[in-house]
């Protein structure tokens, strides 16, 4: 048998390459198929629906360029993408401030703790987060165990309440997005070498000093996928705004919803939906431009 | 994940630290407790409505619907687990889909996720894109552009619809995790077992998935959560079906009974049990190798 050894070329025969090449394609198909046509058709469709006219009860839609749904989506509800982004935004603040130093003292503190503190931030992600966010609106009702108490204890006076208003709405946002901001803030600080930090310290940088000149600029990956991760998802959400707010702290994720599953106005909700989604497009693609390029975020997307 | 490697370098640190002369000590100190008092809070916030709810499944109230206030201890919620139908019915609906779906987008995602890692195609940055927008892109955006096919093509609304749904946003997170696995994994040793006369398919199944199975696992168990907790694409293309957080979300607005918290503990400890025993076997398996 050892006349069938033959040495390994080094230079790949062409037939290597082009079987290569047909693998990849083979292998991106199938889920790069599903993603066509469960993402991008949908898409497409959704612009489509968004420039039809017509109704449900006066004989269903159809496709008339009808660029006027834009304007009747928008008619009276910039207040609610206003709200939405100043809630998101007040969200993605909240969020990667509060994360931070915690996630900061597990990578580089938390020593053989250090998967079980991560495990303990992730623990919210083991109860379904319409039940989590319910389980605020008890914790906080009028005649809950915090505002109860302080009212029997005459803290505060007996018509104050927290839920129904912007704060419980976006505290309510905060508490179910902050495992998501600390995931990737975590996953660019447990990059840092510690080594550098104390190298900086050899050198007698203040602790502070070493954390602003090297910790933070090196953990920035992390606060931009935080603040994608967080911002996005969050402006587009209608949970909180349903369960711990009121109709006056509607969101535009609210009004798509009622548009789409309670009115049944398609074009219009289609079209308010494309807006939410360019907006989104447009201040991510600003948000990388200004902070690094494309590959940058893509490769914050990867955490 | 990266312990190991870091405890030798904490060694030698340690070593030059003593070497060397100390750092204004004093001022370290203060950060040395507020830090982890600072972190505990946070996992305690974190914690507290995970407490509530269990705390409030044995919530002894006079009515059927739950209240803010704790009127005593009763096992009386977990003895009804079963009595109503419908939350049964939502309950079996979300497992079921969570496994169908994780089942299915797994090997899709998997084989997504060992192109974009392996290969050099053209579109590739493409498709990356494609996925970073599947992944960052509104959930209510995903689900309303779902709705509008499912109109368009005039599908009924359903159990079918929602694991449609489901897996087309679970692919891009196990293309995700598996891409992440394969990008870190020794090349070398495929083109070992390539030269040991392996076929290309014998190596791929002796040495490639076995080194990425961790991120294919790990992707399998992501798919099903996310579509177990998943609430907004399922609003938007469930049609009359309902799943465990839809028929939590229809209850809010006349009263949760405590056996919806019931469910939630179950839930909760399973997943926690499974992640937990899950860990400790890789621990396990690490100490022993």
């Amino acid at each position: 048998m050892a006349t069938a050894v033959e040495p390994r070329r080094h230079s790949r025969p062409r037939g290597i390459d082009a079987r290569r090449r047909r693998t990849a394609y083979g292998l991106l198909i199938p889920g790069g198929g599903w993603l066509m046509v469960f993402f991008l058709v949908p898409v497409v469709l959704m612009a489509y629906t968004s420039l039809k006219s017509g109704g449900v009860l006066s004989g269903g839609f159809s496709f008339t360029w009808e660029f006027g749904n834009y304007a009747t989506a928008l008619e009276g509800r910039q207040e609610f993408l206003l709200r939405s982004m100043t809630y998101a935004a007040l969200t993605t603040v909240g969020t990667v401030t509060l994360a931070y130093p915690a996630v900061y003292w597990i990578a580089f503190h938390a020593g053989r703790f250090k998967s079980t503190m991560l495990f303990l931030i992730l623990l919210p992600y083991f109860v379904s987060f319409v039940i989590r966010t319910v389980q605020w609106k008890f914790i906080l009702g009028d005649t809950g165990p915090v505002l109860g108490s302080l009212k029997d204890a005459g803290l505060i006076s007996s018509d104050f309440h927290i839920l129904a208003t912007g704060i419980a709405v976006v505290g309510g946002l905060i508490y179910n997005y902050l495992p998501f901001a600390a995931l990737p803030l975590f996953v660019a600080l447990d990059r840092i070498d510690p080594a550098l930090v104390d190298g900086a310290q050899d050198l007698y940088a203040t602790p502070t000093a070493a954390f602003r000149k090297i910790v933070f600029p090196l953990s920035m990956p992390g606060v931009f996928a935080a603040t994608l991760l967080t911002f996005v998802p969050a402006t587009g959400d209608y949970v909180e705004a349903a369960i711990l707010g009121s109709p006056k702290t509607w969101m535009i994720g609210n009004v798509i919803q009622s548009e789409f599953l309670t009115r049944a106005r398609y074009p219009v909700a289609a079209a308010l939906a494309m807006m939410l989604m360019l907006t989104m497009v447009i201040l991510t693609s600003i948000y990388a431009k200004v902070l690094g390029t494309e590959d940058e975020a893509l490769s914050a997307a990867r955490v | 994940m990266s312990t190991t490697t870091q405890a030798a370098p904490t060694r030698i640190e340690a070593a030059t630290r003593v070497a060397l002369a100390p750092r204004s000590p004093r001022r370290r100190h203060p950060a040395r407790w507020i830090l982890p008092i600072y972190t505990i809070c946070l996992l305690l916030f974190l914690a507290v409505p995970i407490l509530a709810m269990i705390l409030y499944g044995f919530n002894d109230i006079p009515g059927e619907r739950q209240t803010p206030r704790f009127w005593g201890f009763t096992l009386t919620w977990y003895r009804t687990l079963f009595d109503d139908a419908s939350l049964n019915e939502a309950v079996r609906n979300s497992i079921s889909i969570a496994l169908m779906a994780a089942i299915l987008a797994t090997p899709l995602g998997t084989s997504l996720g060992l192109a974009l890692g392996r290969y050099g195609f053209r579109g590739k940055a493409g498709v990356s894109f494609v996925i970073f927008m599947a992944i960052a892109v509104p959930e209510i955006v995903l689900g309303s552009s779902l709705l509008s096919m499912y109109v368009q093509v005039r599908a009924p609304l359903g159990f079918a619809t929602i694991l449609l749904s489901h897996i087309a946003f679970c692919v891009p997170f196990v293309a995700v995790t598996v891409r992440a696995r394969v990008q870190g994994m020794d090349r070398a040793l495929e083109d070992a077992a390539q030269d040991l006369f392996a076929t290309p398919f014998t190596a791929f199944r002796k040495v490639t998935l076995p080194v990425i199975m961790p991120g294919i696992t790990a992707g399998f168990m992501l798919a099903f959560v996310l579509s177990l907790d998943d609430f907004v694409i399922t609003d938007f293309n469930s049609g009359q079906v309902q799943t465990f957080p839809i028929w939590v979300w229809g209850a809010t607005r006349i009263g949760l009974p405590p056996t919806v918290n019931v469910f939630g503990t179950v839930l909760f400890a399973a997943g926690v049990l499974l992640a937990g025993t899950s860990a400790l076997a890789r621990r396990r398996k690490r100490q022993g190798d």
